[in-house]
Order: C-alpha cells, then structure tokens, then sequence
C-alpha cells in the first residue's frame, strides 16, 4: 500500500515538474519572441524615425473614374514638429500644414486663411485620399504603442521577411492590432495590415522600392489602401528625402503659413 | 338699409359683369383657403411625427451635444445623471447614444450615424421592439434603418452590411450588421442615413458603458431644465427650425395668395371705376334728390363691397364640398417631396381652422371695401349739376 502511494506521488511531482518545465518552456520562448520582436522594432523605428527629415513626395489619390496626383514638400522634426508645402497640381498649390504637438492648421491660399484641424476633424481623409491627417500625424514609435509578437517567417517579393503581431498597448490609437511583414535583413516592413478590434482587416499598406537613403533602408513608395470600400488606394512616393539637416526654427511656426 | 337694398339692386341689374366679378373673386377665395389649409395640414402634421419619430415631448442633452456639428457626437457621451436615470427607470424617458460610423454597403462607403436605443422604449415610434434578438451568435447585431437609407444604401431586410466606428478611446473597430426590418417614416432626420441597434450592444461596441448622448422624454415627464450640466430642450426648441420653415412658406403662400386676390379685386376696382364714370346722371339725381354726397359714396362703396360677400357665399356653395373631398382624400405630394429633408407626407391633409377661414374672410371683405371705396372719392368731388348733365369729373 504504501508502495503504491510512494508510486502515486512520484508520479504527481513528475508530472507537475513536466508542467512547470514546459510551461516555463513556453512563457520563455514567448517572452524571448517578444524580446526579439521589440528589438526588430526598434531596429524598424531606427530606419523610418529620425531627428529630422526633408522629403519631397507625391501623393496619388486613385478615384472611381480619374486619379490625381497631388505634389508636396515637407519638413520633419521628431514625432511633434512638420511643415508641409503643396506644390501642385494648381488647385492645391501654395496649401501648407503646419503639425506642432499635436495641433494641426491648414492654410489655403484661395480663402487667404488659416484653419485649425482639431479634434474629430483629424480623422478625415486627406484631399480624397485613404489616409486621415490623424494616419499622417500619428509619429509616435512603434516600439512604443505596440507589444509584439514573432509569428512566423515567409518570402514576399522575393525577400526573407519576418511576420510580426502587434497589439496596442495604449489606449488612444486607432488600429488595436497589426500585421507587418518585415524584411529579416534590412528591418523594413514590406506589408502592413491594419485590423479593427474585432479582427476585421481595415488597411493594407505594402512598401515598394526600398532604397539606401544615407545609413538607413526607406520605400521611396507605399502604397495605402482602405480594404473596406473599392478602389485601387492611395500610392504615396516619396521622390526625395534627406534626414538630419539643420531645419531653422521659423519653419514650424505659424508665420511660415502665409 | 336702403344704401344695402340699392346696392343689392344695382349688382343683379349689372347681370353677367357682377357674376364675372363674384365668380373670379369666388375662386382666389377658395383657393387662399385651399393653400392655407395645406400648409396648416402639412406643419400640424409634421410637427407631430416629429414629436412621434425624433424628438419625443423634448430632450435632456449631453452638454458637449451640438445636432448641427456631428464633430461634437464623439465626445457627447456620458453617464446619466441620477434624476434623469430614474426618469428613465419609471420609463419617462428613453436614452439614445449616438455615434458616427462608416457604413460599406457594396463597396461603397457612407458616412452613417449609429443610434443605440433601448429596444423597449414605448416613446419613440421607431420599431425598436424589432431589435430584441434571440440570436446566440455573440457577434450578432440587428439593425433596422428607415425606407430613405435602405434606398440610398441599396440595402434591404436580410442584408448584412459591414460598418466601422471608433470606440470612445478612437479606436477603429468593424463589424457586420444585420437589417432585420425597414422602417417608413415621415420623418427624414430620423431616417437619413441613419442605423437603429439596441443601447446596450452600442454601449459596449465603443466602451462607453451606461452612457448616453441624450434623452427623450415622454409626454407629461418632468425634467429638471439643467442637471449635471445637461440641458433641457422642450418642443418649441426642437421644432424651432420645422417652424421657421412653415413660416417662410406662409410668407411664400401670402405672396400667391395677395396675387390671386390682386387679380379678383382689380376686376372690382375697374367695375367702380366703370360704374362711376358711366352712373353720374345717377349721383347726380341722388345728390339733387337730397342724398349727401357722403351717402352717396357709401352706396357705391357698399355695392362693391357687396361682391366680396356674395364671392363667399358663391365660395362656400362650391368651395366647401371641393374642400371637403381633398380633406378626405388628402393631397398626393410627389415622390420626390421628402427629399427637402423636412417632414412631408405622402398624402397631406389639409387642416381649415376657424381662425383661419375668418381672416381669409377679412381680408376679402375689408380688401373689396378698400378697393371699392378708392374710385369713389370723385364723387365727393363732383357737382351736381354737372353730373346730372353728365360731364365727365
């Protein structure tokens, strides 16, 4: 009898033993996952974040019937400070954003004023296009938002990438969850997707043309494309772009509007 | 008396003239009534399916709520204050919690408004019983929209459509709703792109649990007109701009109206001018018979005058039962009317209110009085002898 017992409870601390080991096993391989993910992040954050940036780029916006294609200049500071100047097509020339801390105006030559974008006036589209002044503002890192999760690895176009799960960990953003295709070698997301959260799939954006700017990788084009409605999205081409200049301070001030 | 005994005389000896002036002022008459009575019939019957659809018998609203700036909806959101939740206990009054949303149906997209309503709320006519639902899919989410966005929407009972909204921290979220009824109502603010789900499915889609943006009331609830800085709107508010629209009809239908009436007394004026011109042996004779000048001014005034009361009485003979018959049949209003955005029928009744028919009255009786008595001045000018010969004045 008492065998039987000794039996029974090496049997129980086995199993338990097995348990803890395994469950230690996974929490360590999760959290070592997370670890990488976070780092694979940053690594991202480092090549599309810098201290400031000046980029020429044009927008086209692809309609029902016609597309146009809207040209602009912009100057960037951290995540709080951008300028913005259109330069055509004619309708929208001489059209410039000023972002700083969270405030956004607008100033339109035609009405010779200026207008505050503030609250929900954010997330309209901006000229027609599937991105909202809030998708444009929104530069915070995402290392910063978003816990990680390394879910897989894959090939898309014809680059080694690493599939990343991202999931809010603040309050105040707009996508809950994200799905990001990340070139295991250049730390550059390649594909975005953007879900609600119920897990409907909201945006996709894919990055193409991935070039060497200075020390970093950057997609000269990203195309964004609202996967609820039809159409063929919004191709955002960024032509020039040169980071950590010398910026003078009168750029991001309202006076440089008029 | 004798001025009345010889104006009536002098009218059915004109013959065919004076029935031609009756009959064109019997018709601008009946058709002022006509017009009234439509426009009285179409804002008694706005108003109250206004009252019925949108606004109950007034609202409480949240302090941030603006209904002219849907910016402010995301941010008009709070619990309710105590004394309005026990209204809402005793079933006084209902809560609704607003919140834009984009609507795909097909593809497409369309700015909506999702209103979340307690499906067993008596105060509004929405069907909202229509939202109780004994799906177990913890997904489900019925949904019933009005006639005017199942149309412009192309969506139809059955249908699931795909709709994406912020929570109260921003975040997007998306899901499919399914329409479980379409709704008629005349009523486009309460229609028009628009998506009716229960309350409590809306409180905890967007994390804004036991919140409200306002609260209608029930006729007869008595609401504290500001508790925990919501306001109080009573009807005369919330009709304020259904009002205002009536009344610049009324000042559209006054112009018709003054038109129709300028017609029918110029046939007056002209008939005095005539009579006057073509009568003064007559005043003559009357003046040299005795009568005072002022009498003989009062005679012709009354003979003109007299049209406009035998216009009416020729009015009522065929003006009340055509009336009548529009009343109970009502006046078809075209398909297209309700597209003004304001709240229309398809069929108006018009409504003839006392008030109403007696100032129509008024004013053609004291309009032919004036009209009447202008061209008679010049007989106060004339002089006797020289009207009995019949020189022209």
């Amino acid at each position: 009898m008492n065998s039987k017992l000794r039996r029974y409870k090496i049997c129980l601390c086995q199993k338990v033993l097995t348990a803890l080991l395994i469950g230690a096993t996974t929490l360590y391989a999760a959290e070592a996952s997370s670890q990488d993910g976070k780092s694979i992040l940053r690594k991202i954050d480092e090549n599309l974040s810098s201290r400031n940036q000046i980029a020429e780029s044009s927008m086209t916006i692809h309609g029902r019937r016609s597309s146009r294609t809207i040209t602009a200049k912009s100057w960037t500071e951290g995540d709080q400070k951008s300028f913005t100047e259109y330069l055509s097509p004619a309708s929208e020339a001489g059209t410039k954003m000023l972002k700083l801390r969270g405030q956004l105006w607008i100033y339109t030559p035609a009405a010779d004023r200026t207008i505050q974008i503030s609250g929900h006036l954010l997330r309209q589209s901006v000229m027609g296009s599937d991105l909202s002044y809030e998708d444009m503002m929104d530069d915070r890192k995402l290392s910063d938002v978003y816990d990680v999760n390394i879910t897989g690895r894959d090939t898309l176009d014809s680059r080694d990438v690493i599939i990343l799960e991202l999931t809010a960990n603040v309050n105040d953003i707009a996508y809950y969850r994200q799905k990001m295709w990340v070139d295991s070698e250049r730390y550059i997301p390649l594909k975005q997707e953007m879900y609600a959260k119920s897990g409907q799939l909201l945006k996709r954006a894919e990055m193409k043309n991935i070039k060497r700017v200075e020390n970093r990788w950057y997609p000269s084009l990203v195309i964004y494309k609202d996967m609820l409605k039809e159409g063929k999205g919004t191709e955002f081409r960024t032509n020039t772009i040169s980071f950590d200049q010398q910026i003078p301070e009168h750029i991001f001030s309202k006076a440089s509007l008029r | 008396m004798l001025e009345l005994k010889l104006a009536f005389k002098n009218l059915y000896g004109s013959g065919l003239r004076t029935w031609l002036n009756v009959t064109v002022l019997s018709i601008a008459f009946v058709i002022i009534l006509f017009y009234n009575g439509m426009l009285d019939g179409w804002n008694m019957q706005a108003q109250r399916d206004t009252i019925d659809w949108e606004i109950g018998s007034g609202q409480l609203w949240h302090p941030g709520y603006d209904p002219y700036d849907p910016y402010t909806f995301a941010d008009a959101h709070s619990s309710i204050p105590p004394e309005i939740a026990t209204l809402i206990e005793r079933g006084d009054a209902a809560s609704i919690l607003l919140t834009q949303a984009t609507a795909y149906p097909g593809g497409r997209m369309l700015n909506t408004l999702i209103k979340g309503i307690d499906p067993n709320q008596k105060i509004l006519k929405i069907p909202s019983e229509l939202l109780t639902s004994d799906n177990s899919d913890p997904d489900y989410i019925p949904a019933i929209i009005g006639r005017r966005f199942s149309q412009s929407a192309r969506l139809k009972e059955g249908d699931r459509v795909l709709v994406r909204w912020r929570d109260s921290n921003g975040t997007f979220d998306a899901r499919e709703v399914t329409i479980v009824s379409v709704f008629q109502t005349n009523v486009p603010t309460a229609d028009l792109n628009q998506i009716y789900i229960p309350l409590e499915r809306l409180r905890e889609m967007t994390s804004m649990y036991n919140e409200a943006t306002l609260v209608v009331l029930s006729q007869g609830a008595v609401a504290p007109q500001q508790y925990g800085g919501w306001s109080y709107r009573d009807n005369d508010y919330l009709l304020k701009d259904l009002k205002d629209i009536m009344t610049a009809k009324k000042g559209g239908s006054t112009v018709i109206s003054g038109l129709l009436l300028a017609i029918a007394l110029l046939a007056i004026f002209d008939t005095q001018v005539l009579s006057i011109f073509r009568r003064q042996k007559e005043i003559g004779t009357y003046i040299a018979l005795g009568m005072t000048r002022k009498k003989v001014v009062g005679l012709f005034t009354i003979e003109g005058t007299t049209h406009s009361l035998l216009a009416i009485l020729l009015g009522m003979i065929w003006g009340v039962p055509f009336l009548l018959l529009l009343q109970k049949t009502g006046i078809p209003m075209p398909a297209s009317a309700d597209q003004a955005g304001i709240a229309i029928a398809d069929k108006i009744t018009p409504y003839y209110g006392a008030g109403m028919i007696l100032t129509s009255v008024i004013l053609v009786v004291l309009s032919s009085l004036v009209v009447s008595y202008i061209p008679t001045r010049r007989i106060s000018r004339m002089r006797p002898t020289d009207a009995l010969r019949g020189k022209i004045v």
